[in-house]
């Protein structure tokens, strides 16, 4: 079992999944709210990392970061080093992959929000933004922990972006699963066997929690 | 307990005479099909009830009113002040109108305890002060003893009452109520409307209130709008209203099949009741006493519900008017038959099951007797 790489693979979903609290947010109440007529190709955008392979994204992904990018070039120069390569990498890459994970349930719990509330609260002389924080968001509460948890979930478990993206430096872009295809590679099964089933186990423990909480199948997919 | 006059700082703010002026056009597309809301109308502090079928277009004039639909053509102002004004292009957002706006699912905040509901609204004032102006409402509601609950754990009643506080307590220039009282027994809507009532004289705003429930329009009209597919066809005082013969079509919508033209032929002050003649013929009903001189014109409907058939002449009933009839046609309507009998001239539309119709072999032709219980006659227009 290698703790280096599971706590970092920890750290990475733990930053991840909150970053997506603060980005999903936002992204999740436009797409609720908004009446622009080509909405549906935003949405379209925010689930794609659901359908595309790892390594397209990756891909991408890596050329964007690197030191031929406006992005990467911009990032060289204030800190020195590419992305690529990077935990930071690793970081940006998992927003967009676990982005749907986020806001797929975040968007599905405010469009679940009686529209009566919503009036009722217009009335009581509160403005769109004041009516989401004090009436939408409370009642998500089981959608924001199911987009919480997903992502969480999600990320513990990626493969290809972060080996398209992040390499393969121990202590600093190897995630667990990496971990397991490189034990694969040697004939450690043991050792495999040990990490894998650590993943399973805390994967299964959080969607036990997520189902628990909400007590119905939800939409994760862009079937929605 | 009365409420009180609210804190100066509050009074105010507010316009001393608030009249509401409204003047709408607008196309609206329902399942039903299409249909033009056209309305002119000023409402002048006190109550002005908007009756009319569902369908006539009450929910939406509030909705447009409230400011949560736009009407495109017209203007709506308070007190001389335009919350919407088509040709200036203005439409002030429904947060910022202050129009209390009680719905008929009343909408109350599920996440939030009674308490905090009612206080909802009150996000100007401090902590303290928002507890002290909820608390006071509260208990002139007579809802204190809920104040910690949520709206799933108290009952139908106490949710109606806390959602009218909730819009009454921050003070609104106008205040809209949609059927706020139509899920409530007899006893719990006369004493909510006392309540109504005694707010209603220390804030002196114009409320619309909507309803199809004639009872609710004597009770609380000063003022009555009578709206169908859009258009207002009658307004006046209840009384002035209730008389038009634009009443019919509204009387029979609103659940009174049988509406009868009838004169006061005697006042029976010690069993009260009265005893009418109806329409030109010599038929006559005992009815509730009410204030009519004998020889004047009043109005009776009729729930043909409430109608009874008898193959015999019944004996020993309490009911006190049983006419003789023949019937002159059965419909089926789903599963409830309308009958309609000929009482000497006089037409009573009866409902009654297939059950019945079976087993009292009832046919177009057949000799009939209908029965008439005293109570079951309203009066209109007196």
């Amino acid at each position: 079992m290698n703790w280096g790489a599971f706590w970092l693979t920890v750290r990475l979903a733990g930053i991840v999944s909150t970053l997506l609290i603060a980005i999903g947010i936002p992204i999740a109440y436009w797409l609720t709210y908004s009446r622009w007529r080509w909405k549906f190709l935003v949405e379209a955008m925010v689930a794609l990392p659901i359908v595309l392979p790892p390594t397209v994204l990756g891909f991408y992904l890596l050329v964007a970061l690197g030191s031929r990018s406006p992005l990467g070039r911009w990032w060289e120069s204030l800190t020195g080093h590419t992305l690529a390569f990077t935990f930071e990498g690793l970081v940006i890459g998992s927003l967009l992959y676990s982005l749907p994970f986020a806001v797929q349930p975040f968007a599905a719990a405010f469009g679940a929000v009686d529209s009566s509330l919503l009036r009722a609260s217009a009335s009581l002389g509160h403005s769109p933004l004041q009516t989401f924080r004090r009436i939408v968001l409370p009642l998500s509460k089981a959608g924001l922990v199911t987009g919480f948890a997903l992502s969480f979930a999600h990320t513990l478990g990626e493969f290809g972006v972060v080996l398209m993206v992040g390499g393969n430096i121990p202590g600093v872009t190897r995630t667990i699963s990496i971990d397991i295809f490189d034990r694969v590679q040697i004939a450690d099964y043991h050792s495999a066997n040990m990490t894998a089933l650590v993943l399973l186990v805390i994967s299964f423990l959080v969607l036990s929690v997520v189902y628990g909480l909400n007590r119905r199948p939800w939409a994760v997919g862009p079937w929605r | 307990m009365a409420v009180k006059a609210p804190p100066a700082k509050l009074a105010s703010i507010q316009p001393i005479s608030s009249e509401l002026e409204v003047r709408l056009r607008k196309r609206f597309f329902n399942p039903e099909g299409s249909f033009n809301l056209n309305v002119h109308f000023r409402a002048l502090a006190g109550f002005t009830i908007l009756f009319g079928a569902s369908g006539a277009g009450k929910t939406t004039l509030l909705d447009c009113i409230a400011g949560l639909v736009d009407p495109g053509d017209g203007r709506v102002s308070v007190g001389g002040a335009d919350l919407y004004n088509a040709e200036k292009k203005l439409s002030v957002p429904a947060w910022k109108r202050r129009i209390g706006y009680v719905h008929q699912d009343l909408a109350l905040f599920p996440h939030l305890t009674a308490e905090e509901n009612v206080a909802y609204g009150l996000r100007d004032l401090n902590a303290s002060e928002r507890r002290v102006r909820a608390r006071e409402i509260m208990n002139a509601f007579r809802i204190d003893q809920v104040r910690d609950r949520r709206p799933g754990q108290i009952s139908g009643g106490e949710r109606q009452r806390v959602a009218l506080a909730r819009a009454l307590v921050t003070e609104p220039s106008a205040l809209l109520l949609d059927e706020p009282l139509a899920a409530l027994d007899r006893s719990t809507k006369s004493l909510l409307v006392g309540d109504l009532r005694k707010w209603n004289q220390n804030h002196r705003v114009p409320i619309l209130f909507v309803t199809h429930n004639s009872e609710e329009v004597f009770a609380l009209g000063d003022e009555v709008i009578m709206l169908e597919a859009g258009r207002i066809v009658a307004q006046g005082r209840p009384h002035e209203v209730m008389r038009a013969p634009q009443l019919e079509t509204i009387a029979r919508l609103s659940g009174f099949e049988n509406v009868f033209s009838a004169t006061v032929r005697a006042q029976n002050e010690d069993r009260g009741t009265m005893t009418c003649r109806l329409g030109g013929g010599k038929l006559e009903l005992e009815t509730p006493l009410v204030r009519a001189e004998v020889g004047s014109n009043v109005r009776i409907g009729v729930r043909a519900g409430d109608l009874l058939l008898a193959i015999e002449q019944p004996r020993g009933l309490s009911a006190r008017n049983v006419l003789p009839g023949k019937i002159l046609r059965l419909e089926q309507r789903d599963v409830i038959i309308s009958a309609m009998v000929n009482c000497d001239g006089t037409e009573f539309e009866v409902h009654l099951t297939l059950g019945a119709r079976d087993a009292l072999q009832l046919v177009p032709g057949k000799e009939i007797w209908v029965v008439v219980k005293t109570h079951s006659c309203h009066l209109m227009g007196t």
